[in-house]
């Protein structure tokens, strides 16, 4: 039942994140967005999802046909995959069975999510590469420094992380936030490890191919980059992954920086399934908040160049990331 | 795919250069430009620009029409400044034929001609940044040079080809709430720049991305011919309505903005700074606006008014000399060249006339077209991305870029 919920939340938030996408662009741009289809224009994904499903699905000359159609999967699995490690809220007691929040528990959790990160890239490189399309496999390229010089970093800001919580098990971080100080500062992880919250944050930005950091797709230089020879659905496989991996990664923050499903005066042990939706709603209204800013920061900000966000990665984020984990370690021991 | 070259012996495990075509169909263009780039990894090794893809034999068509049909085509050169170029084909032809302005026909003009620089700056500081990635500031300046097109509807009926100016005066005066509609625009913009400059100043982002990209030396900005901001943002004042003053500019107070760098931060800053200068000119040019005729009615180009066309018959035979085909006034025989500054730099008009009705050959100087000689220069040993930053700070129209 939690596996159909969580595919079916992923495979829901998408559409909605389009038009949320769409109306807060035209909203920052002075446009009105797209207020045609049904109320407020929210069916208009779904008036999009059946115009891609109806393109013509166009195979270029040349392409490696087998990596050209495996690269939109490759792609859009990884980003759906990870949303299985989020605890999504509080366990619930049904019919004497306590019901986990969680697709996958157990402390393999943040390794999957790590690797499952690092597969998604495979799908933007391959798709760039199969493509047979100079500036796709330029963006394929771009993709695959990018994801080098951003998963170093990021994996070295959940290590201080994991430092502070004494676990790598998504439920204990969660629990280990819990509480405040001085009655109203939460114990959350943004608070404890800022600066790893900064890295990972950034590093988020990253690993979703979103603005600043959007150099795989670049439309001003690279046209589509890798997706420029995609066309139906496999472009709009790869566009799912895009906010799915966006959905995910929002969810990883939440979880592992701003307390997850917890909130400040939260009563511990409780397993009431109102409580059990009141937390899911608290983990929720936490990471729409994050959509939103990562939605305001795409139409905000100009994209870096390639060799800048290499600069950024590799000398500034992971120096700084490693010297955050040796400070974390001498404020343990003090 | 087109294959790709052997560089002369790079590498020992033998790399090559990868040919690649960026345009005539590409989003970073803004027309149809064509640049066969030799890429090292994204470095840029060689690029060799193919231009003439909207070559539309503009010069070669003036001479099968008369001065003042010209004039429409005058509109297709640089579309997004298309009232400056009016008013610097007009002011070649008049300054041939020795017509005098009316002061009310001169100040309109400066009006004009400052509004319309000002929805060219604006447009091509939003496409700078959207080339950059930041797309919010390409609309919120479009939405600005979409009120600037009101006026314009207003005043020429139409919104982009203004066709506006006539040899000796213009097609018609403004409309009654002109004034307003101008000071309302002129007190509302300055807000939009500030915001603009808000976004854009202090970011990290656009500084790293601009900031010593397609820098152009002084001298090489001068040996190349550069005009305009391309020019200043070299940190030379060289400004036509400074250094050969046309319609009356040496009468308004404002300065030429330049910055020393010659990089694409520099040549934002200039028309940043022009902006605010083409607004002051405006801001002294409205509140001295003559009244009186917008044509130079004494003289035997313009048209007379329809109240004696009617009535008079000296008039009548003189508005059929004008219209018939085949008449239409005549320049006496000679050479003349007159420049006039528009949004992109020096545009200047070569005229040729053999004393009939028709040009015997007309020559423009598209700023464009010299601007873009450079643009090699500035791209080589860069990356492809800054390719793009460059290509939008350089404001090639290809309209006017290929005629």
């Amino acid at each position: 039942m939690v596996v159909v919920g969580v595919f079916g939340v992923v495979m829901q938030i998408v559409p909605l994140l389009v038009w949320a996408e769409r109306r807060i662009c035209a909203w920052v741009q002075d446009r009105v967005g797209p207020n045609r289809v049904g109320p407020f224009g929210l069916f208009q994904p779904l008036a999009d999802a059946i115009k891609l499903l109806f393109k013509e699905d166009v195979l270029p000359d040349g392409v490696d046909r087998f990596l050209y159609f495996l690269a939109p999967a490759l792609a859009f699995f990884p980003a759906a995959m990870t949303a299985t490690v989020i605890p999504f809220g509080a366990p619930i007691m049904v019919g004497g069975d306590l019901l986990h929040l969680q697709v996958c528990r157990g402390n393999v959790g943040m390794l999957l999510f790590l690797a499952l990160t690092g597969l998604s890239v495979y799908g933007i490189a391959f798709g760039g590469w199969a493509s047979n399309n100079k500036f796709a496999m330029l963006g394929g390229l771009r993709a695959s420094a990018q994801v080098l010089s951003y998963e170093i970093a990021m994996g070295l800001a959940l290590v201080s992380v994991f430092m502070t919580s004494q676990s790598v098990d998504l439920n204990v971080i969660v629990a280990d936030q819990t509480g405040t100080w001085l009655g109203f500062i939460p114990k959350w992880n943004a608070v404890k490890q800022p600066i790893a919250f900064v890295i990972f944050f950034v590093a988020a930005f990253a690993e979703t191919n979103r603005l600043p950091f959007d150099l795989p797709e670049c439309e001003a230089e690279l046209i589509g980059g890798y997706h420029t020879e995609y066309s139906s659905m496999k472009f709009s496989l790869f566009f799912l992954a895009e906010y799915a991996a966006m959905f995910s990664s929002c969810c990883m923050i939440t979880t592992l920086f701003l307390g997850g499903w917890s909130f400040p005066g939260m009563p511990s042990g409780n397993t009431g399934v109102l409580f059990g939706f009141l937390t899911l709603g608290v983990f929720f209204a936490k990471v729409l908040v994050l959509l939103f800013f990562f939605i305001l920061v795409r139409w905000t900000l100009p994209r870096f160049r390639f060799d800048q966000l290499m600069h950024l990665g590799w000398k500034s984020l992971i120096p700084l990331s490693l010297a955050n984990i040796a400070a974390t370690g001498v404020a343990a021991q003090l | 795919m087109s294959t790709a070259t052997p560089a002369a012996g790079k590498g020992t495990l033998g790399t090559r250069t990868m040919k690649m075509n960026i345009g005539p169909q590409h989003p970073a263009t803004h027309g149809t430009l064509h640049l066969e780039c030799d890429v090292d990894g994204e470095v840029i090794a060689d690029v060799r620009p193919h231009i003439g893809y909207l070559h539309t034999g503009f010069e070669k068509l003036a001479e099968y029409r008369g001065y003042n049909q010209f004039i429409p085509l005058s509109d297709r050169l640089n579309y997004l400044s298309a009232i400056n170029n009016n008013i610097g084909f007009a002011q070649a032809v008049e300054e041939m034929l020795g017509v005098e302005l009316t002061p009310r026909c001169r100040v309109l003009r400066v009006i004009m001609a400052e509004l319309s620089r000002i929805a060219d700056h604006a447009i091509s500081i939003g496409l700078q940044a959207m080339d950059l990635g930041a797309f919010s500031i390409m609309l919120w300046t479009f939405v600005e040079r979409e009120k600037l097109y009101d006026i314009f509807e207003a005043v020429t009926g139409g919104r982009l080809t203004t066709s506006w100016t006539r040899i000796g005066g213009l097609s018609r005066d403004v409309p009654e709430d002109f004034v307003p509609m101008v000071r309302k625009f002129v007190e509302y913009f300055p807000s939009v720049i500030d915001e603009v400059e808000k976004m854009l100043n202090k970011n990290r982002i656009f500084l790293r991305r601009t900031i010593g990209v397609g820098r152009v030396s002084k001298d090489d900005a001068i040996s190349h011919g550069m005009t305009g901001p391309l020019l200043r943002a070299t940190g030379v004042p060289y400004d036509v309505r400074r250094a050969k003053p046309y319609l009356g500019y040496e009468k308004y107070d404002f300065e030429i903005p330049t910055h020393p760098d010659g990089d694409v931060y520099s040549r934002y800053k200039v028309r940043v700074a022009e902006l605010r200068q083409s607004l002051r000119i405006i801001e002294q040019a409205i509140e001295n606006l003559p009244s009186g005729p917008v044509t130079a009615l004494d003289s035997k180009v313009t048209l007379p008014d329809k109240f004696s066309v009617y009535n008079d018959l000296e008039a009548l035979i003189h508005h059929f000399k004008l219209v018939m085909h085949g008449h239409g006034f005549q320049p006496p025989a000679g050479e003349w060249y007159s420049s006039t500054e528009s949004p992109n730099g020096e545009l200047g008009w070569f005229i040729v006339s053999d004393g009939t009705r028709n040009p015997y050959r007309l020559r423009c100087r598209p700023p464009s077209f010299i601007n873009y000689t450079a643009f090699p220069k500035m791209v080589k040993g860069g990356m492809i991305s800054d390719m793009v930053a460059v290509m939008s700070s350089l404001n090639i129209i290809a309209g006017e870029l290929d005629r």
